[in-house]
């Protein structure tokens, strides 16, 4: 018991520096992931699709596949995995930290554009680095599909008028024959600029353990 | 808010209209006064001697008292307080339309001091005048009258999402810094009361409590106050949140410690009990307070699903409704305010499904216009107080209350600062700090509380007034006048001027989910899972109650869209149809650029050119005319002769000239049969531009077609490029057979000299057309632009 508590620990403490989570973050994680597992090492789509609490969620297929996008671990391949294991499930958590009082403006920057990035790989399916307006009209159909049957149309509208807006915005003179191909991350940045990505993608990591409540034992 | 029933109104108030109560007070004022002479100090006389005369005249027979008809007679007392109303009303616009015709004036001194500077003349002209100055911030007339206009304004238009994502930061500083700027100012005022024992002044009197009493009435922010400087200075949204919401929420604690300490007052004793009872009685008030209001406006959401008949009286239920919420939370000793704010906050995504667009204009211009004048009203009377009343000034009193005021501010902003840090995600820097100190300003709500208190339990009670109006004046001249300039120098975050778009409401939305779903991978249940709960629970049951018909089903999204859709037609409607830009940035991207590319069929013989009935052409000219902007720009870029495009369009009163042209050219149009143009190549494409030169000379030279277009499409939705090759063949053949009756205007031709008559340069053009690019930048996009645009929806 001894010698996997402290072995555990080690290894949260290479994963704090990596991910830049707390220790007492890792843990309660952790602990989440465990009991998305099933106690495995690894999680599937599967084990995601179970929580009861995404049904609900018109974009839950997107947010699944970002946990198991391989270009959300930082380490520049492509594809997607079937599996994925605790740190990979950290490194896409870690896109969600807030901001410090001691984040300086750089980091903050970077941090923006870590999330944006995210944001851009959820869009981008087919990895082309831009998304095009098949794309875009996916990302709105989802959007819309739980809010009933208002339909193909309007949603196709507002893709196309927020590509449009898109493409004015970035590149205002085009000529008629010229095709705008698709959102590359540039542009990307520069419409989402006024939303502050770094102040509003984020969620409250835990630093007490709630967790432990639900799954009954306290484990460490 | 406390009872409102002051000293000086009339017995059975709550029994009566609110106007009829009004009315009844003012004239009750007015006779106590005898105001303004205005008109004839002696037509009352006369009126009544006439009448006297008449009657008298009657009764006693034939009494020979024949006075002439009076053709022209003059009864000021008739009409005497409408008038007057309605003359202070007046003043108080033409001030403020006044200011703003004085250039720099208005960019230096925010608009409240010269208000008050304004009451504060008239005041002093009429004292001057030996008038009596009539009791114009009566406390009832205030709080019933001229503060509900402003508060409802700013609860239906509150931004709610910032609101409730600061919630809780604001309501830490509304409560507990109220709560500590209150004890802090009333102890150390006592302490320092009581210092100087060998002196004894008027001071010593002071009980603990009646200063307890004062530092509740001068320690509330005032929302009016705060709107009124804080709209100036366009500060960023989260500053302008806590601020704000602070000082409207700060209303609840402020009616409570002012009740308890009046209470107390004449009690004399506190116990544990009555503190308890206190804070039991804030709960009370405040949640109460935002109960009324929330019912209050789930009636009126109720009610306009059901105006679609009469859409004419949609915006009186907002209002009515709005202010018997106000009404009904006063009957209870709750807060007034905080009703308001609920009962906007409520109705208003309802309110909007369901009414009309007219409707919403009104209500917005309504608002806003009525609770411009309040304002302007309030600190003119402000002035005009001030003048007035018997001060007593003392200054040890006032200067103590000033310096703690400012000094309980700063610290208590700091503490709750450092402890709101800790739970907060966006952090407040220091200058955030700075700002919501020295944005807490005092206005006239302390000031009509202080008018409040009895004289008898509080002998002071004129030191106090002195007090209170001089830390108003501190706080709005000198803090006023001075915030911007500092927002200025420390170079704090401006609000974003920028419109909202569709990409960034689409992400909002898709964020929202994100997160929520986050949340619910990592397990526990944020705040963005509540919400996620409270918006499904709200589209399921409470959006089809409240809304009428189909609208009740909309996704945000699509209302979003459509409103913005709206907005930008009324913008095209209004700005005279293309004169002016579109509100975006000018551009020539349309919805071919962003259409993925069809593969290019060969379909020559569809392009065949129909016959264009008469009736067409004039809607097609209709259109032209309407979308002169758009096309111009695209040709602007789009001539292959600019090869350097100069893509910024400078001086929209060229415009005018050239739609002057343009009208010019469109009857050339009639002149022209079967003349269609080409779209010149792409200027930044160079290879295609020589490859299309070599290939189609003529084609850049074929004629407009004015009735053999089929539909035109000028809006966005026309792909064409894909086609334009196959236009270009064809048009080659056409442009051959009618090469020698090339016209002017039409053709495809570089920029001329703005002015010059068209058909001289048609030959010219020709040659230039085939050798090299013309020189001049400044073109006339007219002509050119007709031709592209009938050109265009040959694609289709």
């Amino acid at each position: 018991m001894g010698a996997s508590q402290t072995r555990s620990d080690h290894e949260h403490q290479h994963l704090t520096d990596k991910t830049g989570f707390s220790l007492e973050q890792i843990k309660n994680l952790h602990k989440r992931f465990q009991q998305l597992s099933g106690n495995e090492e690894t999680i599937s789509k599967e084990d995601l699709d179970r929580i009861p609490a995404l049904a609900n969620n018109p974009i839950k297929k997107q947010i699944i596949g970002a946990f198991f996008d391989k270009r959300n671990q930082h380490q520049d391949e492509v594809g997607s995995c079937d599996e994925i294991g605790f740190e990979q499930f950290l490194m896409v958590m870690s896109h969600f930290r807030p901001p410090t009082l001691k984040t300086t403006d750089e980091e903050k920057e970077a941090m923006r554009k870590e999330k944006l990035r995210f944001l851009f790989n959820m869009h981008d399916t087919d990895n082309d680095g831009t998304i095009t307006l098949e794309e875009y009209r996916k990302v709105v159909e989802e959007l819309l599909s739980k809010s009933g049957a208002i339909g193909q149309e309007a949603a196709k509208a507002i893709a196309d008028a927020a590509m449009l807006e898109v493409a004015s915005t970035n590149v205002p003179h085009m000529a008629p024959d010229d095709f705008y191909e698709g959102i590359t991350f540039e542009h990307f940045e520069q419409i989402l600029k006024g939303l502050e990505m770094e102040s509003r993608m984020h969620i409250r990591f835990l630093d007490v353990d709630t967790t432990t409540m639900r799954c009954g034992k306290s484990t460490s | 808010m406390t009872s409102r029933r002051g000293s000086h109104s009339p017995a059975g108030f709550g029994k009566s209209l609110p106007e009829r109560g009004l009315l009844l007070l003012v004239l009750l004022v007015l006779l106590e006064g005898s105001v303004l002479p205005l008109g004839a100090a002696g037509s009352p006389d006369t009126s009544h001697h006439t009448k006297a005369g008449n009657s008298a005249g009657n009764g006693t027979g034939n009494v020979t008292h024949k006075k002439a008809f009076p053709v022209l007679s003059l009864d000021y007392h008739h009409i005497q307080t409408p008038f007057e109303i309605s003359l202070w009303v007046l003043l108080a616009s033409l001030m403020k339309l006044g200011f703003h015709l004085i250039p720099r004036l208005s960019g230096i001194v925010p608009e409240s001091c010269l208000l008050i500077v304004v009451g504060l003349m008239v005041g002093g002209l009429i004292k001057l005048a030996g008038e009596e100055v009539p009791p114009v911030l009566d406390s009832q007339f205030f709080f019933l009258c001229l503060l509900p206009p402003i508060i409802l304004d700013a609860g239906y238009f509150l931004p709610i999402r910032p609101f409730m994502e600061n919630l809780g930061t604001i309501l830490i500083f509304a409560v507990i810094g109220t709560l500590w700027n209150a004890f802090f100012i009333g102890g150390l005022l006592y302490a320092v009361c009581q210092i100087q024992p060998a002196n004894p002044s008027n001071l010593h009197q002071l009980e603990l409590l009646p200063c307890l009493l004062f530092g509740s009435i001068v320690s509330a922010v005032d929302p009016v106050a705060v709107l009124a400087v804080f709209e100036e200075i366009h500060i960023n949204e989260l500053l302008h949140i806590l601020v704000f919401g602070e000082s409207l929420l700060n209303d609840a604690v402020t009616v409570v410690l002012y009740h308890l300490f009046e209470e107390f007052s004449e009690v004399g004793t506190v116990t544990v009990l009555d503190c308890v009872l206190g804070i039991i009685s804030f709960l009370v008030v405040a949640c109460g307070g935002v109960l009324v209001g929330a019912i209050y406006g789930i009636l009126a959401a109720f009610t306009s699903r059901f105006t679609s008949h009469t859409r004419v009286i949609e915006p009186l239920f907002v209002f009515v409704y709005s202010y018997m919420a106000y009404l009904s939370a006063e009957m209870f000793h709750l807060s007034g305010i905080m009703a308001l704010i609920a009962c906007g906050a409520v109705m208003r995504p309802y309110v909007e499904a369901n009414i009309s667009h007219k409707s919403h204009t009104t209500i917005k211009y309504f608002l806003k216009m009525w609770s411009s004048v309040s304002e302007t009203l309030i600190f003119i009377f402000l002035g005009v107080a001030t003048v007035d009343g018997k001060h007593d000034w003392n200054w040890t009193f006032v200067t103590v209350t000033v310096i703690l005021c400012l000094v309980a501010r700063v610290i208590g902003v700091v503490g709750l600062t450092y402890m709101i840090n800790k739970f907060r995600i966006v952090k407040l820097t220091t200058k955030d700090q700075f700002i919501i100190a020295y944005g807490g300003l005092r206005g006239a709500i302390a000031f009509s509380l202080g008018f409040l208190l009895k004289k008898e339990l509080f002998p002071l009670r004129e030191m106090f007034l002195t007090a209170i109006i001089t830390v108003i004046f501190f706080t709005v001249f000198v803090q006023g006048m001075t915030i911007k300039p500092l927002v200025e120098l420390l170079a704090v975050k401006k609000k974003q001027e920028a419109k909202r778009s569709i990409n960034e409401e689409i992400h909002t939305q898709f964020l929202d989910h994100l997160l929520t779903g986050i949340e619910d991978i990592c397990g526990h249940y944020g705040h963005h899972h509540w919400k996620d709960k409270l918006n499904r629970f709200n589209k399921k049951y409470v959006k089809k109650c409240l809304i009428a018909g189909e609208r009740s089903k909309e996704p945000q999204l699509i209302a979003f869209y459509h409103k913005l859709e709206m907005k930008q037609a009324i913008e095209l409607v209004e700005s005279g149809g293309g004169v002016k830009m579109p509100s975006a940035m000018p551009s020539t991207v349309s919805m071919q650029n962003i259409q993925p590319k069809k593969p290019p069929l060969a379909k020559p013989v569809e392009r065949a050119l129909p016959q264009l009935p008469k009736g067409r052409e004039e809607e097609i000219r209709k259109i032209l005319r309407s979308n002169l902007q758009r096309t111009r720009q695209r040709l602007r870029s789009y001539n292959r002769h600019t090869l350097v495009a100069d893509p910024y369009e400078d001086g929209l009163g060229d415009l005018l000239i050239k739609k002057q042209k343009m009208i010019e050219l469109e009857k050339k149009i009639k002149d022209m049969n079967n003349y269609l143009t080409v779209p010149a190549a792409p200027p930044d494409s160079p290879t295609m531009c020589r490859a299309r030169l070599a290939s189609d000379p003529q084609a850049y030279h074929t004629k407009s077609v004015s009735d053999s277009v089929p539909a035109i499409q000028v809006d966005l939705a026309s792909p064409q490029s894909p086609d334009s090759v196959n236009m270009m063949d064809e048009f080659r053949r056409a442009g051959q057979q009618q090469q020698q009756q090339e016209d002017q205007g039409l053709t495809m031709r570089p920029p001329s000299r703005p002015g010059e008559a068209g058909g001289a340069r048609d030959p010219q053009k020709l040659t230039r057309c085939l050798s090299d690019p013309g020189p001049s930048a400044d073109e006339e996009e007219d002509e050119p632009f007709l031709c592209w645009f009938l050109s265009r929806p040959k694609q289709r």
